[in-house]
This record gives structure tokens, sequence and C-alpha cells, in this order.
């Protein structure tokens, strides 16, 4: 049990520090994925994934696999893209996901190229699934940072993001919260998969928010509980995959996110809100 | 109309979409304290009336003028349909968010406000209902519990957009009996409405519209069977190549 479970953390320096790394992302990562999940944008995460790599490649291009080109580089890109879709689906006739969907298949193709000039297929590996057992003090730093101002931001910011999901019309009504509240969200979505994009990719990097929220939501019918949930959800699959990719020899990223999905399909079969099981045998019926 | 200040006054104001108007040149003022009905076949404006006084749709001409004290803010209840009933929240936490105009962003919840919360859910009949999500309501209990964010919320105005539209005849009589208390309480009420019965029962005054005003003033005077035959005559006028209106803005 002690050998399996707890040794291969005990034994080797580069476990430990991929269990840190996993630990911050499922700890800002999973509010936020709950937040996304809830406003319907659960795609657009996935579109501002991908939107980050070639920001990241410019900054490798300049500076090889460096942590602060990198970070800065899709930082920015994430913001361009998000602003930038934002801005067509308001002023033309197409929608925020079409946008989206236009901007992101650009922004890979075009990250793919650009890290392909200079750097060869191990650095493409590098970039697009990332590196969860090669992570250095600085990157745990960012990633702890990252986490922090994350669940800070997220303390300050509920009350408006929760009534501009749930009453947008009343938000605007008695505050003008409304505008910043969503620029400050955005920001946070990209703050979070630029940190997930050192540990698991650009991938991958989404897959750390959603499916853990998405799990949570089959055992949770507040919004509270939720996010507790989704942070427990995404800590454990962390842990497992980790084991995981230990002890079978499997890629640690993958991994750490095929278990996460473990967890997803678990809930969506087993979940007390409203998973499969109980929604072919709910049980008979109440008094009152 | 009466000696009472006015509490919102229009002065030639023309609202819409784009540039095609929705209520087109109106004048008059909701005097302070008043109960008004705005009355009016679909597509009149009655809706669009409403967003031009809480400030979500400019108007496309004119002013809107609101003339409330200092502190007090305006209570606005859209139709319920566009409430996000999926979203994870308890029916307790809904009606709290009536305390934003005291707690903001981050003030927190006392105790007393947690008394009131009580007591406005206790007002609309909905004590027990706390942790209920707002997903498992029925349509009148949602209702209510917007109610009861409305009696938080404390204002001095209270915009109602066809509160009792499919709310059942004894939830709309509970209702009424809060927009009563409103009006002893000398808070200006505007609601839209389509049940004429209710309107000529409770509320004193009405605005009769059909994209210009038909007939404003005292409710008996107001709701005169040619007044209604006008309304009812108004042409769904979207002509996608009018001209500019050249009506003046006096």
């Amino acid at each position: 049990m002690y050998a399996s479970l707890i040794g291969p953390f005990a034994e080797f320096e580069f476990m430990q520090r991929a269990l840190v790394g996993v630990i911050a992302i499922a700890l800002g990562g999973g509010p936020v994925g709950v937040f996304l999940m809830l406003r319907r944008m659960s795609l657009t995460g996935d579109a501002m994934a991908h939107a980050i790599l070639p920001g990241a490649a410019i900054g490798y291009l300049f500076a090889g696999l460096s942590l602060p080109a990198m970070t800065i580089g899709g930082l920015a890109a994430g913001v361009i893209v998000a602003v930038a879709a934002g801005l067509v689906s308001r002023f033309t006739a197409l929608k925020e996901d079409a946008s989206l969907a236009a901007f992101y298949l650009l922004s890979l193709a075009l990250g793919v190229t650009i890290v392909s000039l200079r750097g060869s297929n191990v650095d493409l590996l590098h970039v697009l699934f990332g590196t969860v057992l090669a992570l250095d003090d600085n990157t745990l730093l960012l990633l702890a940072a990252i986490s922090t101002i994350t669940v800070m931001a997220l303390a300050v910011l509920y009350r408006p993001l929760v009534l501009e999901c749930v009453d947008p019309i009343f938000l605007r009504s008695v505050s003008r919260a409304g505008t910043p509240t969503h620029l400050a969200f955005l920001g946070l979505v990209v703050l979070n998969l630029v940190g997930g994009f050192h540990a698991l990719g650009t991938l991958l990097a989404v897959g750390m928010m959603m499916l853990p929220a998405a799990a949570a939501r089959f055992w949770a019918s507040d919004i509270t509980a939720m996010m507790i949930g989704s942070i427990v959800i995404g800590m454990l699959s962390g842990l497992g995959g980790l084991l995981l990719s230990f002890h079978l020899e499997l890629p640690a990223g993958p991994a750490v996110i095929l278990t996460a999905g473990g967890a997803y399909v678990f809930s969506l079969m087993f979940g007390r809100e409203g998973g499969l099981l109980w929604l072919m045998w709910p049980g008979k019926h109440l008094e009152a | 109309m009466n000696a009472a200040p006015s509490a919102i006054r229009f002065d030639e104001v023309t609202l819409g979409y784009g540039r095609h108007p929705a209520v087109h040149h109106l004048s008059g003022e909701f005097p302070a304290g008043s109960l008004t009905a705005v009355v009016g076949p679909n597509g009149a404006g009655k809706s669009t009336l409403l967003k031009g006084i809480v400030g979500t749709l400019r108007p496309l001409e004119g002013h809107i003028r609101l003339h409330l004290p200092a502190q007090a803010s305006v209570a606005y209840l859209p139709q319920a349909a566009e409430i996000d009933r999926t979203f994870p929240l308890s029916v307790y936490d809904l009606v709290s968010m009536g305390l934003w105009s005291r707690s903001g962003v981050l003030g927190g919840i006392g105790r007393g406000d947690r008394t009131r919360i009580e007591d406005a859910l206790a007002a609309v009949g909905l004590t027990g209902f706390e942790r209920r999500p707002i997903g498992t309501l029925s349509g009148g209990q949602m209702q209510r519990t917007l109610f009861a964010r409305l009696l938080l919320q404390d204002a001095a105005l209270i915009l109602l957009d066809e509160p009792f539209t499919a709310i059942d005849a004894k939830t709309t009589a509970d209702l009424l009996d809060l927009v009563r208390r409103w009006h002893t309480e000398s808070r200006t009420v505007v609601a839209v409405l389509h049940d004429i019965d209710v309107v000529r029962r409770v509320f004193p005054e009405t605005l009769l519209i059909a994209r210009e005003s038909v007939a404003w003033g005292t409710t008996a005077q107001v709701l005169s069977a040619e007044n209604l035959l006008k309304a009812r005559q108004m042409v769904e006028a979207y002509d996608p190549h009018a001209s500019a209106c050249h009506r003046s803005a006096a």
C-alpha cells in the first residue's frame, strides 16, 4: 500500500513537484471551470486554451523554452483572442461561438507553425502536452501565485459573477459591475490556462478546468458545494493520474486528464444530482 | 395632472430599436407616490417604456428625468422568462440579492439583514422555502420569490413588467396586496398589465399606450370603451423603409 501510493512521492523529487503543481492547478482551475460551465462558456475555455499557443510559441521563438517569455506571450495572445472574439460577435452577425472557433483554429495552426520554425518535434510535444514531471521552482511559484490570485479574485467577484449568470438584467439595474466583472473573469480564465499550459500543455490545460467542474455538477445542487467538489475532484485526479503514470509508465499529463475524465464518467453514471443511475432508478416517489 | 411632484417626467421621448420607434413622442409624468398601470396591445411599447425608465435603453430622442430622493434606488422586475432557472442557487440567496444597494459587491449580510430576508419571505408566503433550488420552483413560487427580492430592495420607484402573466388568482391576489402596501408607503409604482379588471380594481391611474400615448390619467376615464377601441386599432407598423420622422421635439 505504502509502496504504491506514498512511495513514489517520498522517493522522487520530480513526483513531489508534479503533485504540488497539479494541486495548485486544481485549486484555481476547478472554480473557474464551474463558472465557465454555469455561464455556458465551456467551449469558450477550450477555444481560449488553443488561442494561447501562438503567443507562447512566439515567446519560444525568441527565448526558447523560457518560463517568462512563454507566459507573457501566452497571456497576451489569450487576452487578444478573447477581446477580438467578443468584438467580432458584438459588431458583426457572427455569434461568439463561431468567431471563437475561427480564432482558435487560426491560433492552433499558427502556433504549431511557429514552434516548428525553430524547434524539434520534442519541443512541439512539450508545448502541446506540457511537462508536468519537469516543473522547476519558478514554474511552481508561478502556478501557486496563479491559484492564489484566482481564489482571492473569485471571492471578490463572487456576487456580481453569480448574479450576472442568473439575472443579468437585475444586475444591470442595481450596479455597473457587470462588464468589468465579465472582463476580470475572462482574465482569470486566461491566467489559469497559461498556468495549466506549463504543466499540461495547451491542448490539455483546459481539461483540469472543465472535467472536474462537469463532474462536480453531478454531486452538488449548490454552487458553493460545486466549487469545493470541483477542487477535490481535480486534486484527486492529479494524484491518481500521477500514480497511474508512475506505475504504468504512461505519459503523465494525459494520465492526469484521463483520470479526471474517469471521474467525470463515474459522476455521470453515479452522481446523486441527475446521474444516469438515479435517472433510471429514481426510487419510489415521496409523500410531498 | 395633480399637485404631487413628478417622480418620472417624459419630454417628447422616443424609444426604439435601430432607428425604428417602439414608443413614439411620449410626454407626461408619473407623480411621486402614484400607482399607475401601463396598458396596451402587444407591441405597444410597454416593456420598452420600462427599459427606458431603468436606463437599459437610451431614448432615440427626448429626455426621461427621474426625480427621486438622493439615496433611493429603482427596483425593476422584468418578465420572468429572462432568469436562468437552471443556475444552482437557493431561494434564500436569490432573495438576499435584493440587499445589493446596501451590501454592494463585498459587504456582509448581518443578523439584521437576515431577519429582513426572513420577513420578506414570510410576506410572500414562502417561509420554509429558503434552501430550495430556484430550478424546482413553480411559476407562481418564482414570482413570489422575485417579489420578496423587490421588498428587500426598499426602492422609492418600483417597475413591474407583466408581473401576473401566467400566475393564478390566489398568487395574484397575494402579490397585489404587496403592491397596495407599497402604494400606502408612498412608493411610486408603475406596472405593465394585461388584466383590465385588476387595473380597474387596484390601480388609480392608467397610461393607455399604443406606441403613442392614447390616454393618460385616472383609470376610469382612460379605460373608456372609445379609448380601448382606439388602442386596439393600432397598426403594427414596422416599415423597413420608413422615412425619418420630422415631428418637432418641442
